[in-house]
């Protein structure tokens, strides 16, 4: 066995009282792609900020390459051979992929003038070296968010680079790039170089990385060859929790019921034709298809979105118009995109406030807020979903995450939405939050009758709480699929054949 | 179309189309007397455009450079005529001094308190212009006691035409001085690492920091050069108009951020060409002196300034948030 790259042995880190890193200790060899998982809050930023030389640890030891350092600064890490490529990738939007490249080198050349043949040959030399291929002089603001990676990863190996951490770097990929990115990892690898991948992924790590360390509010929770982890024991480790990973089923409403929501031949020029589906009270329809294949545009055309759509949309039977966000809404749609299950509330304010958000207008007289309505519409909502808490005069974080997403979810049904169109419901959130998310979601499917549609990249997620799952490609539907009936590799095999 | 990204082409159209259009309202636009003048015009406000360029560039922003070129003007020939020098080169070289240690007070504020750009240069065009009408004086300096040296010098003419009834006009011979700087600032920004450091800080001042530029040296380098800019612009522009007026270039703040912005430069910073901003100064002159032409209030010039200014910038934002999508 190769001696070790990087040695961490009983790392502690405190800050103002909370212990981040307690006895942690890691080991990397030359040329391993190592991932550490962990939710967030956990202490893996920390743990790179301590392996970048960004935080001094408060104890423990820090050996590179058979060299121990009490305490090591960003530039003896640096100079070690460890490069660190962040989310936001510290790139310069604003100039050319080229001179991004070579910026580094001119600056510690001490020059004073610019030579551009000299950048573009730095600029190649450090492409060619990945085997990619990127027009040098397009500015880099004009690249997707991989092409903008690939260059902080040719960047990062410009300077005889050791091993190279990467900080959460699928969140913004889509499924095919992640794949390049993976081969980009394995080649890299060849060069007999480190690769730290950190992540909450369960299935990038099981398919990326031969050693796996998972840490848990700043404890190594497990350490092991990726051999011995499957998702549900790294969501169990990552969590300290079990979680069930049972399927959504869907009962259907008794015979003659009307659909929530028919679409009959809905299209957009240019973007979306010949759209037909219906969605029955308590049903989750999934949406997938490949970036660009119309699934948003759909999501926003429900939304009222696109006024100059053909077709129809009826609710419970009822044509509705859908030339305006407000008739959406007055018809009963909600509409979350990204992230806004987990960032939609105010911590600071009362649950009542929080609950009654999106309300206001209706409940207030004259611009004025009606108090005792107001309170009693709160108390019945947080007796309904059996919100944990002495008073809905307290703020919001002084609830459990569970409650909290409770919050989310009764002001939802406060709107009478009877259909919720979610965009990437769980895209950058955590094992944990993710499985709240889903559990919120199932409960206002089953116990409250809406429909739901949720579109994701993530075939997993879909598989798991849809009962259906529509596939779009340029703008149609193309397949339809009884989740029971498929798994997360037919999917992905079936949108690879569309690629 | 990727050319269509280039702002330079887009505030070309759009010059070529205005030329058009008031070539056709009014043909005496083409007249060779009247793009000329259009050209001197240009001189003044172009140089000072130069040095707004920088600032937006930097991701600053610099509204004092009027008053510094007053400042740079007045006192120059205000010490002129009390010690009864005559010159060219000393007094243009003061100015620009004086520009220039301006302009770094404007930097000092701006880095060592991390103070708003718009701010720190409201409060130093208030008190340069304030000191100047307080302390030295109000009274304008006509041609009469002009240093004769001055008048001479700008008046010299690249080439002149004489008209059958014996009026002659002629290009300014300033023009050159525009071009020269101009090209300067072109090699600076493209090919120095001072110039690649106000670009580099323009589009993200942390990261700029990380990889190692020195951002003290670069806001030093960017507001002293808009001043010093200014300075040497508002000698130039008394000795061609043959007049120092203490209250000179009002207002002009906004007409070259307008010219400088339509010639595609970002509002928020690190964008932006010396071509581009010699095609929005000409057009923004052109544009003003046809409404002149066209016999349109003064005072309806300062809402087109404004509606230029708004729609410039508008169509950058539209443009870059078209791109990030």
């Amino acid at each position: 066995m190769a001696e070790p790259f990087l040695e961490l042995r009983n790392i502690h880190k405190h800050f103002s009282g909370v212990h981040a890193l307690n006895d942690v200790s890691l080991s990397i060899r030359p040329g391993e792609i190592h991932c550490l998982a962990g939710e967030n809050g956990s202490g893996k930023s920390t743990l790179i900020k301590v392996i970048a030389g960004v935080y001094p640890p408060d104890s423990g030891t820090i050996e590179i390459n058979g060299k121990s350092f009490a305490k090591l600064t960003p530039i003896e890490s640096l100079e070690q051979g460890i490069q660190v490529i962040y989310q936001d990738f510290s790139l310069f939007r604003n100039l050319t992929v080229a001179e991004n490249l070579a910026l580094n080198s001119q600056l510690r050349e001490g020059r004073k003038l610019v030579n551009w043949k000299q950048v573009r040959r730095i600029a190649r030399e450090a492409l060619d070296r990945l085997g990619i291929d990127i027009d040098l002089s397009a500015e880099l603001d004009s690249l997707p968010v991989s092409g903008k990676q690939l260059v902080a990863i040719a960047k990062a190996l410009m300077f005889d680079a050791r091993m190279i951490i990467m900080d959460e770097p699928t969140t913004a990929l889509t499924g095919r790039e992640v794949d390049r990115l993976f081969s980009i990892v394995r080649a890299i690898q060849c060069q007999n170089i480190a690769v730290l991948f950190v992540s909450h992924k369960m299935r990038e790590m099981l398919e990326i990385s031969e050693r796996i360390t998972i840490i848990r509010n700043g404890l190594k929770v497990a350490e092991g060859p990726t051999s011995e982890f499957n998702e549900s024991t790294i969501t169990t480790y990552m969590t300290g929790r079990e979680h069930t990973c049972q399927r959504f089923t869907f009962t259907p409403p008794p015979a003659g019921t009307p659909p929530r929501l028919e679409v009959e031949n809905l299209g957009v020029p240019g973007k979306l034709s010949g759209i037909s589906f219906s969605l029955a009270p308590g049903e989750i329809v999934g949406v997938t298809g490949l970036l660009g294949s119309g699934r948003t545009c759909l999501a926003l055309s429900l939304f009222g979105l696109t006024p100059k759509h053909t077709g129809r949309v009826l609710i419970d039977g009822r044509p509705v118009p859908l030339t305006s966000i407000q008739e959406a809404i007055a018809a009963g749609i909600a509409y979350v995109p990204e992230d806004r299950l987990t960032e939609g509330l105010f911590l600071s304010q009362s649950i009542n406030r929080n609950l009654l958000a999106a309300v206001f207008e209706r409940i207030s007289r004259f611009l004025v807020i009606d108090k005792a309505q107001n309170d009693s519409l709160a108390r019945s909502m947080i007796l309904d979903l059996q919100i944990a808490t002495p008073s809905g005069k307290n703020p919001v974080s002084s609830l459990s995450g569970g409650n909290q997403q409770r919050v989310v979810l009764g002001r939802w049904l406060l709107t009478n939405a009877r259909l919720l169109v979610l965009n990437g419901p769980t895209v950058g959130v955590d094992v944990g939050s993710k499985a709240e998310i889903h559990a919120m979601v199932r409960a206002l499917a089953l116990e409250h009758g809406l429909g739901v549609v949720m579109i994701s990249d993530d075939l997993p997620e879909l598989v798991q709480n849809a009962n259906r799952i529509l596939v779009m490609h340029r703008g149609r539907l193309v397949s339809e699929i009884e989740a029971a009936r498929t798994d997360e590799d037919a999917l992905s095999d079936l949108l690879k054949t569309l690629a | 179309m990727a050319f269509l990204q280039r702002a330079e082409y887009i505030v070309g159209a759009v010059l070529v189309l205005a030329m058009v259009t008031i070539g056709i309202i009014n043909p005496a636009f083409w007249q060779l007397d009247n793009i000329f003048s259009l050209l001197r015009s240009n001189v003044v406000m172009g140089i000072m455009a130069l040095g707004v360029l920088l600032v937006l560039v930097s991701g600053g922003i610099d509204v004092s450079f009027p008053a510094f070129a007053v400042a740079g003007m007045y006192l120059t020939i205000k010490l002129m005529l009390l010690v009864g020098y005559q010159g060219v080169f000393w007094p243009f070289v003061l100015a620009t001094g004086i520009g220039m240690v301006l302009g770094f007070v404007n930097a000092f504020f701006v880095h060592r308190f991390s103070l708003i750009p718009l701010i720190v240069t409201l409060g130093t065009a208030s008190m340069v212009r304030g000191f100047l009408l307080g302390v030295v004086g109000t009274s304008m300096i006509n041609i009469n006691i002009m240093p004769k040296q001055l008048i001479n010098f700008a008046t010299a003419e690249l080439w002149s035409v004489v008209n059958p009834d014996g009026t002659h006009y002629g290009l300014t011979a300033m023009i050159l001085i525009y071009a020269g700087l101009a090209v300067a600032m072109h090699l600076v920004l493209t090919y120095t690492m001072i110039g690649r450091s106000v670009y580099a800080m323009g589009g993200d001042a942390v990261s700029a920091r990380r990889v190692g530029f020195n951002l003290r040296r670069t806001t030093f380098f960017v507001y002293g050069l808009a001043g010093a800019l200014a300075g040497f612009a508002g000698m130039l522009h008394s000795s061609m108009i043959w007049l120092a007026n203490p209250r000179d270039f009002g207002g002009l703040d906004l007409d070259v951020i307008a010219a400088v912005v339509l010639g595609g430069a970002s509002i928020y910073g690190g964008k932006g060409s010396v071509v581009g901003t010699m095609l929005g100064v000409f057009t923004l002159v052109m544009v003003k002196n046809s409404l002149i032409i066209m016999k349109v209030e003064t005072t309806w010039q300062r809402v087109v300034v404004g509606l230029i200014i708004i729609l410039a910038t508008a169509i950058t934002a539209y443009r870059d948030r078209k791109k990030s999508v």
